[in-house]
C-alpha cells in the first residue's frame, strides 16, 4: 500500500518552490487566474491581426508566422515612440520598493507578481536584443530570448496587471508598470493574443457605442426604466432627452451604469440631480461609453473608441461635457483624450450654469468630472441635502487607481459623501488617496472564469475594507467607477458580506430633496429608508 | 499539571511553529514576505493566518470553547486558501499540522503526566476543526460559483425585468381594452 | 553565479592594476592612457545615452499624481506631490532627486497590538541616501586633486567630513559610511529571498566595484599613505593634457585609479544610469495640468473610426421607432 501523505507533503504539492531561477521556470496557467482567449468575430469587426478562435489552455496558440519578428519590430517601434517605455527599461536598479505594493502579489505570493519581476520579464527580451550588455553576457546580464514560453509567461502574467499604477508611486525613479504592461499588450495584441472579456466589449463599442452592445432603443427604453422608479419614490416625473441637438451640456458616462446594479442607481441618481436643476443637457446613444476597453488592447484602438466623444459633442453642438463616474475613462479623457483628438476649440470653457464656477481646470479638454460638478454645487448652497435618509448607511471610500493616480480627484468625491451622508469613516491611511488599493480587477480583469485570480488581487482592498467594518460597523462602500461598482460587490460579498457597494451619485440621489417631491418613503433601491421600515 | 497547562505555557512556542509550517507551504519568495512584513494591510495573508492561529488556539487552551469564534478564525484562513490554488486537502491541511506540533512539544510531558487521555481528547478536538475548515473550504468555494452565476444575473437581470415589466404593460393595455369593449 | 562572477571580475580588476604595474611597468598605460580613455567613454556615453533618450518622444503627458488635483478654488490642491504649475515639477523633482522622496514613502512608523514597528523599506531608504551623499561628498572632496588653489567651500565640506577629528590623517565620516551603506545594499540582496530572487549580475557588480574603490583609497589614505604631491602632479597633469608620471607614488593608488577607470567606462552601459535617468522620468517630471493645456503627440497619425452617421445608417429605424431624431429621414 502506497504510503499516505503528511499533512506537510500534502499541503506542498503543488507549490514547489522554484528551484530554478524566475527566467527558466515558465508560467504555469492555473485555473482561475485567466481569462477566456478572444473570438474571431470580435477581432475582425475592428480589423485586429490573426482573428481566429483559440483556447489558452491549449498548447498551440495558433500563432501567426514570424511571430517573433512581428514582436521585436513592434518593440522597437515602440522604444523609438515612447520615451517612457525606453527609459523604464533602463533605469531599474532592481531596488526592490515595489515588490510589495502590488495587489495581485500581495494576494497570490507569487514572485512574478512583484512589479519589478513582471517588467524584467520584458525586459530580459529587451536585453537579448536591443542592449550591447544583453547580447554579449545572455543570461549573465539578464538577458533571454524571445520563445513560445516567454511569450506564454507574458501572457499570463501581463494580464495579471490592473495598470493601477500603485508601483510607480514608491518607485525611487517612477517607474511606472502600466506603462510596460500597455507595452506588452500592444505586442500581444499583434499575435491575436486578446481575451474574450476585453475584445467583445471592444467590438461592441466600436460599432454599437458602448461596451456592453447596447443599441439606441435600449439604451432609452433602460432608462425609461429608471424613470419609472425614480417617480414611484419621489413621485416626480424625470424627462430626460438623448441625441439632443443645441443642449449645452453632453453627458457621457459608463454603459455598465446603464444595466447592471448598483450601477443603476448611480444613473438614477444622476438623472435625479441634472432633472432638480433644469440642466440643460442631453444624453448620447452613439457617445454612450465613457470607459475604454480599447486601451487594453492598443493605443490606437483606445484612440479610436474615445473617437465619438468629442464627434458627438460637435455633431450636437453642446458648449462641454460632463462625464460621469468612471475610473479608467477619467484617466484617459484627463491624461489622453485632448492628445488624441484635440483641440476641442469648438466648444467653451466650462462653466456651471446654476453656480456660475468656471471650471479653469477644464479650460482646454472641456471636461468636468460630475463630483467637481456636484461639490461646486454644494458649496455654493445649490442643492437642498438631507443627509439622514442615508443615516442607515456607515460609508467608507475607496479611490479609484485612475482618478487617484492618474488626476488626483481626491477632494472631491469626499466633500461630496460628508454633505450627503452623517456616517463616513476612512480607512487605514496607506490603503487610500495614492495608495489606494486597486479593486483588483481592472484593465478588463473582470471576467467571470478568473475569479479566484480577482478574489486573490481584491484581498487587500477588502482587507481594509473589512477592518473599518469591524471598527465602526461599515456596511457600505462608496465610489466612483463602473469597474468598481460591478467587481466589489463580488469582492465584498466573498471577503465581506456584510458591506454593500455605492456610487456617490446614488447618495446624492437619496439626499437631495427635490421641488415638489412626495414623501420619500424608500431608497433608490427602493428599500425603506431608515424610520420608514415599519411602515411598509 | 493538566495538558492544557503545558499548552498554554507553550503557547506563543507552538503558535509560532505551527505559523512557520504554514507559511513553509507558500515558495520561499513569498513565505519570507508573509512572515517579515507587519503591516496587516501591506501584508493581509499574513496577518490573517498569525492571528488566526492565535485565535484558534486561544479558543482550545479553553474548557468550553466557543464554536462561532472558532468558526470564524478557521474561516478568516480558509477563505484566503480557498481562492489560492490549493487542492481541498491542501487548503485545510493547515489544521492537522498543529497535532504534529503538539505531539512534538509534548511528548515527554504527557508521559511524565499521565495524561494521555487528555492528548487524545485534544487531537479529537483538533478532528474536529479540520471537519469544521472542511465545511468552511466548501462554503467557500460555493460562494465563488455563486458570485459567478451572480455576475451573469446581473447582467441580464435589468434585462428580464424590462421583459417582465413590458409584459405587464401589454396585459394592462388587453385589460384596458376589454374594459373599453365590455 | 549572480554573486560570483562579478565578485571575482572585482578581483580579477584588482590583480590586472596590480601586475601592470609591479610586474609589467605600465604606468603610463595605467596612469595616463586608460584613464583618458575611460574619461571619454563616460562623457561620450552619458552624453549618447541622455541623447537617445532623448529622442524617444513623450506622447503623453502621464505623470503619476501622489496628491490632491488643482481644481476648485477652494479645494486645497497639492501643489508638490501633485505639480500643477513648473515651480511644482521643480521641488518635486527636487525632493526626488536630493532627498528619495518615493522611496521615503515606505517609512511607516505603526502601532501593531501596541508595539511600534519600523517598516524594513526605512533602511533601504537610510541606506540609500547614505550611499549617495557620501558618495557625492567624496567626489568633491577629490576636486582637491584638480584645483591649483583650493577653494574655501571645499575645505569647508572637508572639514565637515572630518568633524570627528579623529586619526592623523584625520578621519572622514564618508569614507566609513560609504563602505557601511554598500556592505547594507550588497547584504540586503542577499539575505531577502525576494530581492536575492530579482537581483542581476548587473547589481552586485557595481557593489563590488565601488567598494572596491572605496576600500582602496581607505587603504590609500590611512594605511599605505600615498605620496599625495606625486598624486596631484599627474592629476593636474591630465588636465593641463601634458601629464607627467610622478615618481614614488605606491602601487594601491594605480589600482584605485584602474578601478575608476573601469567604473566610469562601465557607467553608460549600465543600470547605473538611473543618475540621468531620474531626470528624464515622464511619471515625475511632468506638470498634472492635462485638462488645462493640450499636450501634443509628435507622432500623432489619423485612425479608423466608427463616425456617427455609419452608426445612424445601422440603427435608423431602430432610432426613429422610440423617437430619437436623426439626421437623414
Amino acid at each position: 500500500m502506497a504510503k499516505l501523505p503528511k499533512p506537510e507533503e500534502l499541503a506542498k504539492v503543488d507549490f514547489k518552490p522554484p528551484k530554478t531561477g524566475w527566467m527558466d521556470t515558465p508560467a504555469n496557467l492555473k485555473p482561475g487566474t485567466f481569462c477566456w482567449g478572444a473570438k474571431a468575430k470580435n477581432l475582425q469587426v475592428v480589423d485586429f491581426p490573426n482573428a481566429r478562435d483559440w483556447n489558452p489552455t491549449e498548447d498551440d496558440w495558433k500563432l501567426p508566422k514570424e511571430w517573433e519578428g512581428t514582436v521585436l519590430e513592434a518593440m522597437a517601434d515602440r522604444l523609438s515612440k515612447y520615451r517612457s517605455f525606453k527609459l523604464f527599461l533602463d533605469i531599474c536598479v532592481r531596488c526592490g520598493a515595489c515588490a510589495d505594493k502590488c495587489h495581485f502579489f500581495i494576494g497570490t505570493g507569487d514572485p512574478k507578481n512583484m512589479p519589478v519581476l513582471r517588467t524584467e520579464l520584458l525586459r530580459s527580451v529587451y536585453k537579448k536584443y536591443f542592449t550591447n550588455s544583453g547580447k554579449v553576457l545572455g543570461k549573465l546580464g539578464g538577458a533571454r530570448e524571445l520563445t513560445y514560453d516567454v511569450l506564454k509567461e507574458w501572457w499570463y502574467y501581463f494580464y495579471q496587471c490592473t495598470e493601477c499604477r500603485r508601483c510607480s508611486v514608491f518607485c525611487p525613479y517612477g517607474i511606472d508598470t502600466a506603462e510596460i504592461t500597455l507595452m506588452a499588450r500592444e505586442f500581444m495584441n499583434l499575435l491575436g493574443l486578446n481575451t474574450d472579456w476585453i475584445s467583445g466589449p471592444v467590438s461592441n463599442c466600436y460599432t454599437k457605442g458602448n461596451h456592453l452592445g447596447l443599441e439606441p432603443h435600449t439604451i432609452t427604453s433602460s432608462v425609461e426604466f429608471f424613470l419609472d422608479d425614480i417617480e414611484t419614490i419621489t413621485g416626480i416625473k424625470v424627462e430626460p432627452t438623448f441625441n439632443r441637438k443645441g443642449a449645452e451640456i453632453l453627458f457621457v458616462t459608463p454603459s455598465g451604469d446603464l444595466f447592471a446594479d448598483p450601477g443603476t442607481y448611480t444613473a438614477m441618481g444622476y438623472l435625479m440631480l441634472f432633472h432638480e436643476l433644469g440642466l440643460d443637457y442631453t444624453w448620447s446613444t452613439y457617445a454612450s461609453e465613457g470607459g475604454n476597453f480599447g486601451f487594453f488592447t492598443s493605443n490606437e484602438m483606445a484612440k479610436r473608441l474615445h473617437y465619438k466623444i468629442y464627434a458627438e459633442a460637435k455633431r450636437l453642438g453642446v458648449k462641454y461635457i460632463i462625464g460621469g463616474e468612471c475610473g479608467h475613462m477619467w484617466r484617459l479623457i484627463h491624461q489622453y483624450l485632448d492628445t488624441w483628438h484635440g483641440p476641442a476649440d469648438f466648444l467653451e470653457v466650462p462653466r456651471s450654469p446654476v453656480t456660475g464656477t468656471v471650471f479653469e481646470n477644464a479650460c482646454s479638454t472641456k471636461m468636468v468630472h460630475v463630483t467637481e460638478f456636484t461639490a461646486d454645487l454644494i458649496k455654493n448652497g445649490k442643492l437642498t441635502l438631507d443627509p439622514s435618509r442615508n443615516d442607515h448607511l456607515k460609508l467608507t471610500y475607496h479611490d479609484s487607481c485612475n482618478t487617484a493616480r492618474g488626476m488626483g480627484l481626491l477632494e472631491e468625491p469626499r466633500y461630496v459623501i460628508r454633505n450627503v451622508c452623517n456616517h463616513f469613516y476612512e480607512m487605514p491611511e496607506n490603503t487610500i488617496r495614492e495608495k489606494t488599493f486597486c479593486c483588483g480587477s481592472g484593465t478588463g480583469l473582470n471576467a467571470s472564469e478568473n475569479m479566484e485570480l480577482r478574489m486573490q488581487g481584491g484581498l487587500p482592498r477588502a482587507n481594509a475594507v473589512k477592518h473599518v467594518h469591524e471598527k465602526y460597523g461599515v456596511n457600505m462602500l462608496a465610489n466612483i467607477c463602473a469597474i468598481d461598482r460591478a467587481t466589489l460587490k463580488a469582492s465584498m460579498d466573498y471577503w465581506v458580506p456584510a458591506v454593500g457597494v455605492t456610487g456617490v451619485h446614488e447618495l446624492v440621489g437619496n439626499a437631495m430633496v427635490m421641488t415638489g417631491e412626495k414623501e420619500r418613503t424608500q431608497d433608490l433601491r427602493l428599500e425603506p429608508l431608515p424610520g420608514e421600515e415599519g411602515n411598509e | 499539571m493538566t495538558l492544557r497547562d503545558s499548552l498554554s505555557e507553550r503557547k506563543e512556542n507552538i503558535i509560532e511553529k505551527w505559523f512557520e509550517r504554514i507559511i513553509d507551504t507558500y515558495p520561499p519568495d513569498t513565505s519570507r514576505f508573509l512572515k517579515d512584513q507587519k503591516d496587516r494591510f501591506a501584508n493581509p495573508v499574513g496577518a490573517t493566518i498569525s492571528r488566526g492561529l492565535e485565535g484558534i488556539f486561544e479558543e482550545i487552551l479553553k474548557d468550553e470553547q466557543d464554536q462561532a469564534k472558532v468558526s470564524k478564525f478557521i474561516d478568516n484562513i480558509v477563505r484566503i486558501r480557498a481562492v489560492q490554488n490549493f487542492n481541498p486537502s491542501q487548503a485545510i491541511s493547515f489544521i492537522f499540522l498543529l497535532k504534529n506540533i503538539i505531539r512534538d512539544e509534548l511528548t515527554v510531558d504527557v508521559l511524565h503526566n499521565h495524561n494521555a487521555d487528555e492528548l487524545l481528547a485534544l487531537e479529537s478536538q483538533i478532528d474536529g476543526l479540520a471537519l469544521t475548515a472542511f465545511d468552511i473550504f466548501m462554503n467557500c468555494r460555493e460562494k465563488i460559483y455563486e458570485i459567478k452565476s451572480n455576475e451573469a444575473k446581473d447582467m441580464t437581470f435589468r434585462l428580464l425585468q424590462r421583459a417582465n415589466l413590458l409584459k405587464e404593460k401589454q396585459n394592462h393595455v388587453a385589460d384596458d381594452m376589454n374594459d373599453v369593449t365590455q | 553565479m549572480h554573486i560570483a562572477v562579478p565578485f571575482f571580475t572585482v578581483i580579477f580588476l584588482v590583480l590586472i592594476a596590480y601586475a601592470g604595474i609591479e610586474a609589467a611597468h605600465l604606468h603610463v598605460l595605467f596612469g595616463i592612457v586608460i584613464p583618458y580613455a575611460a574619461f571619454t567613454v563616460f562623457v561620450l556615453g552619458f552624453i549618447l545615452r541622455v541623447r537617445n533618450w532623448g529622442r524617444s518622444p513623450v506622447p503623453f503627458r502621464i505623470p503619476t499624481t501622489c496628491g490632491q488635483q488643482k481644481s476648485l478654488p477652494w479645494i486645497k490642491a497639492s501643489t508638490v506631490e501633485n505639480p500643477s504649475s513648473t515651480f511644482g515639477v521643480i521641488v518635486r523633482m527636487a525632493l526626488e532627486i536630493l532627498f528619495f522622496r518615493s522611496l521615503f514613502r515606505n517609512l511607516k512608523t505603526e502601532m501593531h497590538e501596541d508595539r511600534v514597528v519600523y517598516g524594513s523599506a526605512k533602511w533601504l531608504w537610510l541606506a540609500g541616501l547614505a550611499f549617495h551623499w557620501s558618495f557625492l561628498i567624496i567626489v568633491i572632496r577629490h576636486f582637491r586633486f584638480f584645483l591649483g588653489d583650493i577653494p574655501f567651500v571645499l575645505e569647508m565640506v572637508e572639514g565637515l567630513d572630518a568633524f570627528l577629528q579623529i586619526g592623523a590623517p584625520l578621519l572622514y565620516t564618508t569614507d566609513i559610511i560609504i563602505l557601511g551603506a554598500v556592505t547594507y545594499l550588497f547584504l540586503r540582496r542577499v539575505a531577502i529571498p525576494q530581492l536575492k530572487y530579482i537581483s542581476l549580475a548587473a547589481d552586485y557588480f557595481p557593489l563590488f566595484l565601488i567598494f572596491g574603490i572605496a576600500l582602496s583609497g581607505v587603504l590609500m589614505r590611512y594605511f599605505f599613505k600615498v605620496h599625495v604631491v606625486g598624486v596631484k602632479t599627474l592629476t593636474m597633469g591630465w588636465l593641463s593634457l601634458s601629464p607627467v608620471i610622478p615618481e614614488n607614488v605606491g602601487v594601491i593608488f594605480y589600482i584605485h585609479l584602474f578601478l575608476i577607470s573601469v567604473l566610469l567606462a562601465y557607467f553608460p552601459f549600465s543600470k547605473l544610469m538611473h543618475v540621468g535617468g531620474v531626470f528624464l522620468s515622464p511619471t515625475r517630471n511632468l506638470i498634472n495640468n492635462n485638462r488645462m493645456k493640450r499636450h501634443v503627440n509628435p507622432w500623432d497619425y489619423p485612425v479608423h473610426v466608427h463616425t456617427y452617421e455609419e452608426y445612424e445608417e445601422e440603427f435608423r429605424d431602430k432610432m426613429k421607432s422610440v423617437g430619437l431624431p436623426v439626421e437623414k429621414e
